[in-house]
């Protein structure tokens, strides 16, 4: 049977798009291939494991909570300017992306560290953010906020004008307007796009070390655990990343799995 | 569907060159390492040095080029926790200089590297920042500073700090250690984490070394550790088993050694190897 142009095209992009998978899906294989499981169990009973794991979990949830409650006003107001200084602030909240993480941790030092710019202002009774819990917030915040606004400017975009033109004619103040109906309707979008963000903050480690130190239990998050490890025992560091990635496939499939359940339900209605 | 043959084809093609290429480049390698004694000449010097070194190790290429003419000197500085990871995957190095033995003995145990000679020392001291250079003076202060950073256990600052607290508790009271470590705020992964955090007023004082507390004169006040408390990191250099260039390696640790080389190290900070 002669096969026709369709299925070799299908074919020929499948092909293209599996050069890529597989360099993407190799060496997370390897991280989890190249492992015993003796070795897996050392590393899930390593002392430094449950304080990280559990310091991790409460400051990216603290920081997706942040991110979410200011950046979703943002992204709306954003969404709907339409002068030249929403793009500039668009363009300019997408620039922790590209500054090095340890950089970034460098300039968190350099603005509220104590001999920051605002030093004088934030501590004046001598007590300040560094080395503590707070900061590591503060360092996850500021590295993961791009991820969310940006998935969630373009889902507001993606709304329809009319319903929110109806609604406003029907006499909603904005803020009933925000919360009733561009929140409900872009959901997916912001959800999505907190996912993104919670992975960024789960995976952060340069500013943290940077802006925060690395102290078990008080601000030694899963990343800064793994980089100790390394500097021990490569095996360790690679159990711990074992655990951090299937901590990380674990929530992020629930969040998909959440969101076609939502999507679904919304289109029946 | 001639394309298909035509590709298979090419396939067999490339796939036979890389096999000869491959196994022509190895003879040739062989050969080579082989011809070292019959005049063939060495003309690249390949070295891989702890971070600590890199001042003195750049200072010290031009009287080396100088001295070999034609020569061409390559660095590597990185952690040596790195540079071990990269000569065991087969990294081509003639010379390797680690900033301390336990590296250093689990390459010799490997195979990978022969003849080790110590060229220098290093010693851990205290730096202050500048807002507390009046209340820390000395290592017994830094049971009532009011933040300490030090190196993770892991790395060797971090391993040699324990060790001072531990060795001051006959002087300085057995609870000595736990309540230095109850000032400790952060445990960073290198030494320049911890000098980045005193010098920048975050901390108030860490223990590095001497050569890193030098680059950072103007911003912290140097306090050293006594010398019946402290402890000397050794830095010894290894000639790499696959040196493409055995002769020049030796050079280089023998410029080490020289009184060139010795200027450089104590103008950095190093003090010297104890006479043999």
């Amino acid at each position: 049977m002669k096969p026709t142009r369709v299925t070799l095209e299908h074919l020929g992009l499948g092909a293209v798009g599996a050069v890529l998978l597989g360099f993407l899906a190799l060496p997370l294989i390897a991280l989890f291939v190249t492992l015993s499981l003796a070795e897996f169990h050392a590393g899930l009973t390593n002392p430094l494991v449950t304080p990280a794991l559990e310091l991790s979990l409460v400051t990216t949830t603290a920081t997706v909570a942040i991110v979410t409650l200011f950046g979703t006003p943002l992204a709306w107001k954003l969404a709907n300017a339409q002068g030249r200084t929403a793009r500039v602030i668009e363009v300019f909240f997408q620039l922790p992306v590209v500054v090095p993480p340890s950089v970034a941790g460098v300039a968190l030092l350099l603005a509220f560290g104590r001999r920051g710019l605002f030093s004088g202002w934030l501590y004046p009774n001598e007590t300040t953010v560094s080395f503590t819990t707070v900061a590591v917030v503060m360092a996850e915040v500021f590295v993961s906020a791009p991820f969310y606004l940006q998935p969630a400017v373009s889902a507001f975009r993606r709304l329809d004008p009319g319903v929110i033109l109806v609604a406003r004619s029907l006499g909603a103040l904005p803020s009933r307007v925000f919360f009733s109906i561009a929140v409900p309707l872009a959901a997916p979008g912001l959800i999505a796009g907190a996912a993104m963000a919670w992975a960024r903050a789960l995976g952060e480690f340069g500013a943290t070390l940077m802006f925060a130190g690395n102290l078990e239990g008080r601000t030694q998050t899963l990343p800064l655990a793994i980089y100790t490890a390394l500097e021990l025992d490569l095996r360790a560091a690679q159990s711990l990343s074992v655990v951090l990635v299937a901590v990380a496939f674990t929530l992020l499939s629930a969040t998909r799995y959440f969101l076609r359940l939502f999507v679904t339900k919304n289109d029946i209605q | 569907m001639g394309w298909v043959k035509v590709f298979g084809c090419a396939r067999w093609v490339v796939l036979c060159y890389v096999a000869v290429s491959v196994s022509v480049g190895c003879a040739r390698a062989r050969n080579s390492s082989r011809g070292g004694g019959d005049g063939r000449r060495e003309n690249t010097l390949t070295v891989f040095a702890a971070a600590s070194l890199r001042g003195v190790f750049t200072a010290l290429k031009p009287t080396f080029t100088h001295a070999h003419p034609g020569v061409t000197v390559t660095f590597n500085f990185a952690g040596t926790q790195t540079l071990r990871a990269q000569v065991e995957h087969g990294a081509a190095v003639d010379l390797f200089a680690s900033a301390d033995w336990r590296h250093m003995r689990a390459l010799m145990a490997g195979g990978k590297v022969a003849e080790p000679i110590v060229f220098a020392r290093n010693e851990p001291v205290m730096v202050v920042s500048r807002e507390a250079a009046s209340t820390v003076r000395s290592l017994a202060d830094l049971a009532t500073a009011q933040r300490v950073v030090l190196g993770v256990p892991e790395v060797p600052i971090g391993a040699y700090s324990l060790e001072i607290f531990a060795r001051a508790r006959s002087t300085l009271g057995e609870d000595f250690s736990a309540r230095v470590e109850a000032r400790v705020v952060s445990r960073e992964l290198n030494v320049r984490q911890v000098l980045a955090k005193v010098s920048l007023g975050e901390a108030q004082a860490g223990i590095v070394y001497r050569t890193d507390a030098l680059t950072a004169r103007d911003r912290v006040t140097v306090v050293p550790i006594a010398p019946e408390v402290n402890v000397v990191a050794e830095y010894p250099a290894a000639v790499s088993r696959s040196a493409r260039s055995p002769g020049l390696a030796r050079a280089w640790v023998a410029l080490l050694l020289s009184p060139t080389g010795r200027q450089a190290l104590t103008t950095a900070g190093f003090s010297l190897p104890r006479a043999p």
